[in-house]
């Protein structure tokens, strides 16, 4: 990998003024499970690698009024270990999809939300938007696992983040530092679509990080996440869906229903939540909210089964949660 | 996958050269001098990391905490955990395989957590308690896991087999009674091609109960 400078401030204000605020400069380290690759394939290129292991108050899962906090370093593991995230069904099946006890170990959970996109092309040198001579290279090329939703161009990866889905499924906020000052934002903000080559999956400064991530009480719903997978250990999933069921007797007053790998964003589904809404949540209805989430899909050369595969991960999100 | 820049320096690149009479470390060294990687010789002592000043690209004196013992070395901030322990330190059980957080082979435990010294800078290996396969046996008895290996003929070739064996440690330690699906969990990050997985399993959950 390219030789950097290594910076490892104790706050995250001055962690965000270490970076530089244009793209690509610096770049910054947390539990380093996608960064390092990324440095040693030379898709990233960072002169100074601001390390966040020194920054006070970034580590733990914890309560926080009636819901949880997640802070920036703390990592899969804790989340799976923690008591105070017990009560969130669907954000820990998620949590247990990520298998490796290495990357549980090391990898963090606001990472997950920032890794890269998987896709080969990208992972190749070909950029976000996989151009080669003018020409985008996805549709006429390998994409299997490429985008069968919000893949109108010019971006076709698919957001490689597992826990996303069940974080917005349940109204996560995120809080951001940056130079001057802390925001907070819904993490369905966080990603975007990039119209152009200039723009990330992700909508932060380059000179901003993720301090702390937080969940609301889960209390009176029902949760669910599913993922259909090729292998059952260490892989990223096909397609997964998070779902949240708020019940009125036994009919559903209020879903929510986020599906993963399937978009260049988590991509929540009005269509199924339509679907589910006034129904009882059972195999039937979950399959109506199944088909009604790529009821506008339009996969691409070679991965019109993830089609298929999206119905029936939101079919039984629905079935983990009833 | 793009290939090695050739400034990467010694401490980067795989470990092909044969032992012959003079010791890998010193060997690195050598190369090292002559591709003018060790920029930081012969002038004023080096920064220390962990400070909130930026240090590097050049190497700077880091403290690693390795089986007990404590480790002063100077490293580029780039050079991992891995190569660290390898190139610098002659700890050459772990393996460095993908180089990229997917085989296993160079697992070492740090802090108890089973991690991928691959994907760790070394600089950000400080302060912490790394636990490498050399330390986890003597001369006279292996680690309960080491044991179950031999005893179900778990390894093949063996390039895996140290990664694995800190793999099975960070299942034992944590889990007395591990039932096979734990195992299996607990292994996942850890690849091998030879495919002695129905040994390396059975190893691991007789070695929990041993």
């Amino acid at each position: 990998m390219q030789n950097f400078e290594y910076i490892a401030p104790e706050s995250a204000i001055a962690a965000a003024q270490a970076l530089s605020p244009k793209p690509g400069l610096t770049a910054v380290l947390a539990g380093g499970t996608d960064l390092l690759s990324l440095m040693k394939e030379r898709v990233e290129t960072p002169t100074r690698v601001v390390s966040l292991r020194n920054v006070a108050g970034l580590r733990g899962v914890s309560k926080q009024g009636g819901g949880l906090r997640i802070g920036a370093m703390a990592t899969v593991q804790d989340l799976l270990d923690s008591k105070a995230a017990a009560g969130y069904a669907s954000l820990l099946q998620a949590a247990r999809g990520i298998t490796a006890p290495q990357v549980r170990a090391m990898g963090t959970v606001a990472g997950d939300l920032l890794q890269r996109p998987r896709c080969w092309y990208y992972r190749n040198g070909y950029g976000l938007l996989a151009m080669h001579d003018g020409k985008a290279l996805v549709p006429s090329g390998e994409n299997r696992y490429h985008a069968i939703l919000g893949n109108k161009g010019p971006a076709y990866f698919v957001s490689a983040s597992s826990l996303a889905p069940a974080l917005i499924s349940l109204g996560a906020q995120v809080t951001v530092a940056g130079p001057e000052g802390e925001r907070s934002m819904a993490v369905s903000d966080l990603f975007q679509i990039p119209s152009s080559a200039s723009e990330r999956e992700n909508t932060l400064e380059p000179n901003e990080i993720v301090t702390e991530i937080t969940v609301p009480s889960a209390s009176g719903w029902k949760t669910g996440t599913y993922e259909v997978r090729q292998r059952q250990l260490l892989d990223w999933p096909l397609v997964t869906a998070s779902v949240a069921l708020r019940m009125r007797g036994n009919r559903v007053s209020d879903a929510r229903v986020v599906l993963g790998h399937v978009a260049p964003i988590p991509w929540r589904s009005s269509e199924a939540e339509t679907a589910l809404n006034g129904q009882a949540a059972n195999e039937s209805s979950g399959e109506a909210a199944g088909k009604a989430a790529v009821a506008a899909a339009t996969p691409l050369s070679q991965n019109e089964a993830k089609v298929h595969l999206a119905t029936i991960a939101v079919k039984r999100a629905v079935a983990m949660a009833g | 996958m793009s290939s090695k820049n050739p400034t990467d320096g010694p401490a980067c690149g795989l470990d092909q050269e044969p032992r012959k009479g003079f010791s890998r470390r010193t060997f690195i060294e050598g190369v090292g001098i002559g591709a003018g990687a060790v920029g930081a010789i012969g002038t004023a002592e080096p920064a220390r990391a962990d400070t909130h000043e930026p240090v590097g690209p050049d190497p700077v004196a880091i403290t690693l905490n390795i089986n007990g013992k404590s480790h002063e070395l100077k490293v580029e901030p780039r050079v991992t955990l891995i190569d660290a322990l390898r190139n610098r330190l002659d700890l050459t059980g772990a393996k460095k395989v993908c180089d990229r957080a997917t085989c296993g082979a160079c697992t070492v435990m740090v802090d108890g957590d089973p991690v991928y010294s691959c994907t760790m800078l070394a600089i950000e290996a400080q302060g912490r308690r790394i636990e490498t396969i050399e330390g986890i046996s003597t001369e006279d008895s292996m680690h309960p896991v080491q044991a179950q290996f031999v005893e179900h003929d778990a390894q093949q070739c063996g390039f895996c087999t140290p990664g694995l064996v800190m793999a099975g440690k960070a299942i034992v330690d944590s889990n007395p009674q591990p039932t096979m699906a734990d195992v299996e969990s607990g292994l996942s990050g850890n690849i091998c091609r030879c495919g002695t997985y129905v040994g390396v399993r059975k190893a691991v959950y007789d070695a929990a109960r041993a």
